[in-house]
C-alpha cells in the first residue's frame, strides 16, 4: 500500500474527507457570522448560541412536537431567526453608533444568559436526537466507512454557501445591501428601508446559524455548550479568511477543516491549537486577513 | 492551552463570583460544620454529580439530624479549571470551612488535594476518576471515595480482556484523567497478554468530533476501542462510533467511565450492549432502592448515579466521625478528623458496609454492568442489568503497589 509520511494513503484519504465535513460546519458558521459583521459591524458572540438553538428547536421540534428532521431544517432557522430578529430590535440596534466592543459585549452577554437559561432547563449531558432514515447507512470504501449524514452535510453546506454568496454578490437585493455598509445615509436617501434590511440580515445571520445547528444535532450531542466549543474556532476561521469577506469565510472554512483534519492524525494533542496558530500567522503576514481588503 | 469562551472570563469572574459565606458570630462558628461542595454546575460534567450532588449532601445532613453542633452546605462551581478550583479552595478554608467535597476533574481534584494538605484541613473526593489521588500523591487529609481508574481499569478493561479483546486502541482526553486511565487500563491488557495497538490524545475540553480518531482506530485493527474520556465526551464518541460502523465489524467498545446520566443521554436505541463498570445502581438491592426513593423529593425526574451519591455517603460518613470526636477537636486538625474516619467502619444505603484504607481509599464493590436494550427496559431510568461483581477488598489497587508514602511497609 501507498503510504505518505508513514501514513496508508488511503487513510490519509478518509481523514481528508473527514476535515471537509467539519470544515462544512466551519464555512456555514462562519459565513453568518461575516455576513453579520460585513453588513452590521457586529461581532456576533452569540452566534455559538444560536447555533446550540437551533439543534435544540429540533429536537423539541420532534419531541414535543413529533415534527422530523426535515421540516425541522426548514422550521428551527425561521423559529431561531426571528428570535434573532427580536433581539436585534430590543437590544443590537440600539449600539450601531458605538465602538464594536460594545456590541461584542453585549452578544457575548446574551450568549451566556442563552445558554445559562438552556443549561437549567436541560442539563448538560445532552438529548438524544436520530440520524433521519433517508440519511442513516453508510457506504463503505472499503478503507473507511463513509455515514451517508455526513456526505449529506458537505452538501448541505455547499449550497448553503453558494447560495448566500450569489444572493450578496449578484442580486440587487444584495446591491442594496453592500451599498447599504459602504453608505446607509445616501441608501435611505433613495427610499431603501435600511434598518428594516439591517434587521433582517441579522435574523438570515442568525438562521444560518441555527440551519448549521440543525445538521449538527444528529452528530454531536445536542447540548447547551456546543455551541462555545466551535465559536471560537469560528471567529479565528473568520479573522483568517479576512472580517466580513463572505467568500474568504468560505474558502478559510473548508481549508482550515482539511488542516485540523491532517492534525488530528501528525500531531492529534495539537488539533485544537493549529487553528490558533495560522491565525497568528496570518495576523502577522496580512493583518486584514486572506481575503480582506483595505 | 484550549481558548474558551468561559476560559475567557473565568480569571476575572472565578474571583469575583465567589460564593460569599454568611458570617456567623464566634460562638456560632465554633459549634458549625461546614462542607463546601465544589463541583462543576455549569460544564461537561455538572450531570454526573453538579446539583445533584449537592442535593445528596444535603440529604445526608438532614438525615443525620441534630447531634448537638450546626451543619451548613456550601457549594461553588469550579468550571473544570484547576486555577479556579485552588482559588475557591483556598478562600475556603482560610474562611472556615472544614471539609471540601466532591471535586470533580482530575487536574482540579489534585491541585485541591494539595491545598488541603496545605491548610490541614479535610477533603474528600467523590468526583475524580485518578488513582494518583491514593497513589503517588496520596495524602493524610484526603479520602478518595467509590472509585477510581484502577478500579474502572480492572473491572471493565479486565472483563474486556476475559471476552477475547486482547488487542486496544485508546482515545484519550489529555489531561490527568486520561492518561491515568489508559495507563491503569494499558496494565491489565499487557497483564492478560494482551497488546496496545496504538492510542490518540485529543485536546479536552475543546473536541467535539471524534470520527478522525474513532477511523484511525479502526484502521490499527484493533480489536477493542477503550474510550480514556468521560461525560459529553463519551456521548459524542459513541454515538460517532455507532454511525461511523465501528461496531458493525466486530470492534467492541469499551466506554472505560460511564455514568448513569450519560446513557440517559445517549438513549438506549445507542447505548444498548455497551459494557461499563459503577459502584452504585438505584436498583441494585432494597438498600439503593431505599435510599433513591428518599432521594426523589431532592432530585426530582433524576436517579441519582455513583458520583452524586457518593457525597451522601461520604458526608454521612464525616458527620459520624466529628461526631465521635467533637466539633471542638476537628477543628484543629483535618489529619485527625481523616485518621477518625478511617478507624469508624463505613455502612450506609448507597455502597453497603465499607471501609477507608490507610491510603485514604474507601473501599466499596465494583459492579460491571450491561446496558439494557429498548425491549428489556421496563420503564425510565431501568438501564442495567448486572455482570459481575467485584468484592470491595479485590476491586481497588492493593496498597503496596499504589506507592503511596502513608502506607507502611
Amino acid at each position: 500500500m501507498d503510504e505518505i509520511f508513514g501514513i496508508p494513503a488511503p487513510l490519509l484519504f478518509g481523514q481528508l474527507l473527514l476535515g471537509l465535513i467539519n470544515g462544512a460546519f466551519y464555512a456555514m458558521l462562519s459565513l453568518g457570522l461575516a455576513v453579520i459583521f460585513g453588513l452590521l459591524n457586529i461581532v456576533n458572540m452569540a452566534h455559538g448560541a444560536q447555533f446550540m438553538m437551533g439543534a435544540f428547536a429540533a429536537w423539541m421540534l420532534l419531541a414535543w412536537g413529533g415534527i422530523g428532521y426535515w421540516w425541522a431544517l426548514l422550521l428551527s432557522p425561521l423559529i431561531v431567526g426571528t428570535i434573532g430578529v427580536i433581539l436585534e430590535k430590543l437590544f443590537i440596534s440600539k449600539l450601531y453608533k458605538l465602538d464594536h466592543l460594545y456590541g461584542l459585549l453585549l452578544t457575548f452577554g446574551l450568549a451566556l444568559i442563552i445558554e445559562g437559561v438552556f443549561r437549567n432547563e436541560f442539563g448538560s449531558s445532552g438529548l438524544p436526537y436520530r440520524i433521519p432514515a433517508e440519511l442513516s447507512g453508510a457506504w463503505d470504501f472499503g478503507f473507511m466507512f463513509m455515514p451517508v449524514y455526513r456526505g449529506w452535510v458537505v452538501v448541505a453546506a455547499l449550497v448553503l454557501c453558494l447560495t448566500t454568496w450569489l444572493l450578496i454578490e449578484k442580486t440587487r437585493l444584495g446591491a442594496y445591501l453592500r451599498a447599504a455598509t459602504e453608505n446607509a445615509a445616501l441608501v435611505q436617501a433613495f427610499g431603501v428601508n435600511v434598518p428594516r434590511m439591517v434587521t433582517l440580515t441579522y435574523g438570515a445571520g442568525v438562521a444560518l446559524a441555527a440551519i448549521g445547528g440543525v445538521l449538527a444535532a444528529p452528530i454531536y450531542s445536542v447540548n447547551p455548550q456546543m455551541g462555545s466549543n466551535l465559536i471560537i474556532v469560528v471567529f479565528a476561521v473568520v479573522v483568517i479568511g479576512g472580517m466580513g469577506s463572505i467568500l474568504g469565510s468560505i474558502l478559510t472554512g473548508f481549508t482550515l477543516g482539511i488542516v485540523e483534519g491532517l492534525t488530528k492524525v501528525f500531531w492529534p494533542e495539537a488539533s485544537a491549537t493549529v487553528i490558533f496558530v495560522i491565525m497568528a500567522i496570518v495576523l502577522l503576514a496580512r493583518p486584514a486577513g486572506l481575503f480582506g481588503r483595505k | 492551552m484550549s481558548l474558551t469562551r468561559r476560559g475567557l472570563i473565568a480569571a476575572s469572574v472565578g474571583t469575583t463570583m465567589m460564593p460569599a459565606l454568611p458570617r456567623l458570630s464566634r460562638a456560632q462558628a465554633a459549634n458549625t460544620i461546614r462542607i463546601g461542595v465544589l463541583n462543576d454546575q455549569s460544564g461537561a460534567y455538572r450531570d454526573i454529580s453538579g446539583p445533584y450532588g449537592v442535593e445528596c449532601t444535603r440529604q445526608a445532613v438532614a438525615e443525620f439530624g441534630n447531634k448537638g453542633f450546626n451543619i451548613e452546605v456550601i457549594t461553588a462551581d469550579h468550571q473544570n479549571k484547576p486555577d479556579v478550583g485552588v482559588n475557591i479552595a483556598r478562600q475556603w478554608y482560610d474562611q472556615g470551612v472544614d471539609m471540601i467535597l466532591d471535586v470533580p476533574t482530575s487536574s482540579v481534584g489534585l491541585a485541591v488535594n494539595n491545598v488541603a494538605r496545605e491548610k490541614n484541613k479535610a477533603y474528600i473526593n467523590t468526583g475524580s476518576a485518578t488513582s494518583d489521588l491514593t497513589g503517588a500523591q496520596c495524602s493524610p487529609n484526603t479520602v478518595h471515595w467509590m472509585y477510581d481508574t484502577y478500579m474502572l481499569a480492572k473491572s471493565t478493561g479486565g472483563a474486556m480482556v476475559k471476552a477475547g479483546g486482547d488487542s486496544w486502541f485508546f482515545i484519550t482526553a489529555d489531561y490527568a484523567f486520561g492518561h491515568a486511565l489508559e495507563r491503569d487500563t494499558t496494565t491489565f491488557v499487557r497483564a492478560a497478554g494482551g497488546r496496545v495497538a496504538g492510542s490518540v490524545k485529543y485536546p479536552f475540553p475543546a473536541t467535539s468530533d471524534f470520527s478522525s480518531f474513532l477511523v484511525q482506530a479502526q484502521a490499527s485493527r484493533a480489536k477493542v476501542i477503550g474510550l480514556a474520556n468521560a461525560g459529553a465526551d463519551t456521548i459524542n464518541s459513541i454515538k460517532q462510533a455507532a454511525e461511523f460502523g465501528v461496531t458493525r465489524r466486530g470492534v467492541k467498545l469499551a466506554a472505560l467511565l460511564m455514568f448513569l446520566p450519560d446513557v440517559h443521554a445517549l438513549g438506549l436505541q445507542t447505548a444498548q450492549g455497551l459494557v461499563l463498570t459503577e459502584s452504585f445502581y438505584w436498583d441494585l438491592n432494597d438498600r439503593t432502592r431505599a435510599v433513591s426513593e428518599r432521594l426523589r423529593p431532592r432530585l426530582k425526574d433524576v436517579r441519582p448515579n455513583m458520583a452524586s451519591i457518593a457525597n451522601y455517603s461520604a458526608t454521612l460518613h464525616y458527620l459520624k466521625a466529628i461526631a465521635d470526636m467533637g466539633v471542638a477537636a476537628s477543628k484543629t486538625s483535618g489529619v485527625e478528623v481523616i485518621n477518625r474516619m478511617k478507624a469508624i467502619p463505613c455502612d450506609d444505603d448507597a455502597f453497603g458496609a465499607g471501609r477507608i484504607r490507610e491510603d485514604g481509599r474507601k473501599l466499596c464493590p465494583s459492579y460491571l454492568f450491561e446496558v439494557k436494550s429498548p425491549a428489556e427496559s421496563k420503564g425510565a431510568w431501568d438501564y442495567y442489568k448486572l455482570l459481575q461483581t467485584t468484592p470491595a477488598e479485590e476491586a481497588f489497587r492493593p496498597m503496596n503497589e499504589g506507592g503511596c508514602s502513608l502506607v507502611r511497609s
